[in-house]
């Protein structure tokens, strides 16, 4: 199961930069999906997968016993996924504005900022 | 009273922003809210700032979670500093854009967007957790592109484009550093982390987990070879918003840096060495791209990057001098930056250029305000006795200590050619006989607008410029600050401490 994530993590990110590399509009905002998500699955495998443990000590004892799932990462994860949420909401509005006033979604034919004036 | 000081700042930007949002048609209304809410912001600023001078650093736990378990709060000099240095510039840009920015622009919920980066940024300065500060970052990139965008014009979205997927680049790096440290350590407190980090085994790992650190927020404070997004954005929105982000949003991604590199991860020689090599190369890249520019704004831009190499400097010596030095450039930046976007913006106001080259004759037509924007521009310079030649100093000092030559020539060298290109920017701009500028019909021209409008404008640069004057002159009271903020720096201990007992007395 950790391996699967991890290789599932792995693809993410590097599909995620190579899209993001990508002169394609659109595509750079796939990317940055696809890395916001590598990024929440990172954290989730890294906060350890424990099947069926949940995070409640014995009343008899003061500390966990045996492994338990740790319920933080889900709430990070949570977090992650609301920001992400609507930083993506505004990156399709912004690049749908963008297409509009530049008539273009070729990031190369994007210069205008960086040329001499 | 005193137990929740240090929630205010946040509690009272929030509250500001959320009245805004209630008076979202009514302009004149949104202005004068936001005048008096970030005189009151100061006012609380100033009473955090001394009561952490008083009593030393000040922590509060969120919902009473002992930590490392709770969202920690902690204000010590450095961030308190910080917090009194945005409600300073928060006083004068929200002042500065109630006149400069036009109505067609604020009527998109420019202010209550404003008072929600102030709080994005009062939260990274203040938080003491390090998801919480990946929260905090993400709501200063958010509020930031939509004051980035405010207005649409072609060159804006362009610009935003380019910053939004850098910025949201670093995000990421920044969310997977926090994962990989979360499962090392399984801890995000940044006291507690202090001293998991050094216990962990795979220090390979604790390495390349301090470079992801190291990535994400040099993107953010946009150094040698990460800052592309900076000179292609900056200088499109309206000059008042160019000024709260030149003068606090890069900023925000050195204070991390800072904290980063001095609680949590040690600096070893080789992280000293990539910190050193990239403080020398942002100098250099810096400087010679403001050389080159011809749109004022750009080049302030170029200069922005520039002195961001200081501040790395500083830290990657890691020495009490240095980074005293780093900090005491921190503070003078902030209000030298944030002044010299507003100046950007008045010239533009008077002449409707930002080409140096059609700009000209300013001195003769206004000599007043061309010896008030004398002052942040020499200030930038360091000519002494002004604010920007005492850090220098200290970091040159430390440079001899620790004997670092080549980056006391990086820094003699990245002066000199501020110096030069400020000095061509006076000559261009204020002594040249300026062409003749056909007067564009509708364009709200500085001599046009009413008295009040006049003072809303002037008025913060002669504020900025007053605490600017202060900070050179009173050198030695900004020195013992960043004296203390250092040491507090390098020994964390302090900072563990106040974090932890705390808890202690909660127990009890």
């Amino acid at each position: 199961m950790e391996i699967l994530l991890a290789i599932m993590v792995g693809t993410l990110y590097a599909a995620g930069i190579y899209m993001i590399l990508r002169r394609s509009l659109v595509k750079l905002i796939i990317g940055i999906i696809l890395l916001g998500n590598g990024a929440n699955l990172l954290i989730f495998l890294l906060g350890r997968i424990a099947k069926g443990q949940p995070p409640i000590i014995p009343e008899a004892s003061k500390t966990f016993l045996e492994a338990y799932s740790d319920p933080l990462p889900q709430a990070l994860i949570l977090t992650a996924i609301v920001i992400s949420f609507g930083l993506q909401s505004f990156a399709i509005i912004l690049v749908k504005r963008a297409h509009k006033v530049v008539k273009t979604d070729d990031l190369d034919e994007m210069n205008a900022t960086d040329e001499y004036s | 009273m005193t137990e929740q000081l240090l929630l205010y700042p946040l509690l009272l930007q929030m509250f500001l922003a959320i009245v805004l949002m209630f008076s979202w048609s009514r302009i004149s209304w949104q202005k004068g809210i936001s005048i008096i809410g970030s005189f009151l912001n100061l006012g609380v600023a100033v009473w955090l700032f001394s009561h952490v001078w008083e009593n030393g650093t000040q922590t509060i736990q969120a919902g009473n979670w002992a930590p490392p378990f709770g969202i920690t709060f902690v204000a010590d000099s450095l961030s308190a500093t910080l917090v009194l240095l945005t409600s300073i510039a928060g006083v004068a840009v929200s002042s500065f854009s109630s006149a400069s920015v036009i109505p067609s622009r604020l009527k998109f919920g420019y202010f209550p967007i404003f008072h929600f980066l102030l709080l994005g940024l009062n939260g990274a300065f203040l938080t003491g957790d390090i998801f919480n500060l990946y929260v905090w970052f993400e709501i200063i990139i958010i509020t930031s592109f939509v004051l980035l965008t405010i207005g649409g014009e072609k060159a804006q979205l362009e610009g935003a484009m380019k910053y939004f997927t850098l910025n949201i680049l670093a995000s990421v790096i920044f969310l997977t550093a926090i994962a990989v440290l979360y499962g090392l350590t399984g801890s995000l407190n940044m006291a507690d982390l202090a001293g998991k980090v050094a216990a962990v085994e795979n220090r390979t790992l604790i390495q390349v987990n301090a470079l992801l650190f190291l990535i994400g927020f040099g993107i953010k404070s946009a150094v040698f070879p990460l800052y592309f997004w900076l000179p292609a954005s900056y200088h499109t929105p309206p000059s008042a918003v160019s000024s709260i982000f030149g003068g606090l949003l890069t900023k925000v991604g050195v204070y991390a840096l800072l904290r980063v590199f001095t609680l949590i991860f040690e600096l070893d020689t080789f992280l000293q060495n990539v910190l050193l090599t990239i403080a020398v190369l942002t100098l250099f890249s810096g400087a010679i791209g403001a050389l080159v520019q011809n749109n004022i704004r750009k080049m302030f831009s170029y200069l922005v990057i520039c002195h961001i190499g200081y501040m790395i400097a500083g830290l990657g010596m890691m020495t009490e001098v240095a980074i005293a030095g780093a900090i005491f450039y921190l503070i003078h930046d902030i209000l030298v930056k944030t002044n010299l976007f507003m100046v950007t913006g008045v010239i533009y106001k008077l002449k409707a250029t930002n080409s140096m080259k059609k700009l000209g004759g300013l001195y003769a037509d206004q000599p007043l305000l061309s010896l008030l924007f004398a002052i942040p521009l020499f200030s930038l310079v360091g000519i002494p006795p002004l604010s920007g030649f005492w850090p220098k100093l200290s970091l040159i000092g430390a440079g001899f200590e620790t004997g670092n030559y080549v980056l006391i020539g990086a820094i003699l060298f990245a002066s000199f050619l501020t110096l030069f290109v400020v000095v061509r920017f006076w000559a261009e701009v204020f002594w040249k006989n300026g062409e003749k500028v056909e007067k564009i019909r509708n364009f709200p021209y500085f001599n046009k607008l009413r008295n009040y409008k006049k003072f809303q404008i002037i008025g913060p640069i002669v504020f900025l410029s007053i605490i600017t004057l202060y900070v050179g002159f009173g050198a030695e009271n900004i020195q013992a600050l960043a004296t203390r903020i250092s040491y507090e720096l390098m020994n964390s201990e302090g900072y563990i401490d106040a974090v932890f007992s705390n808890a202690r007395i909660m127990e009890k």
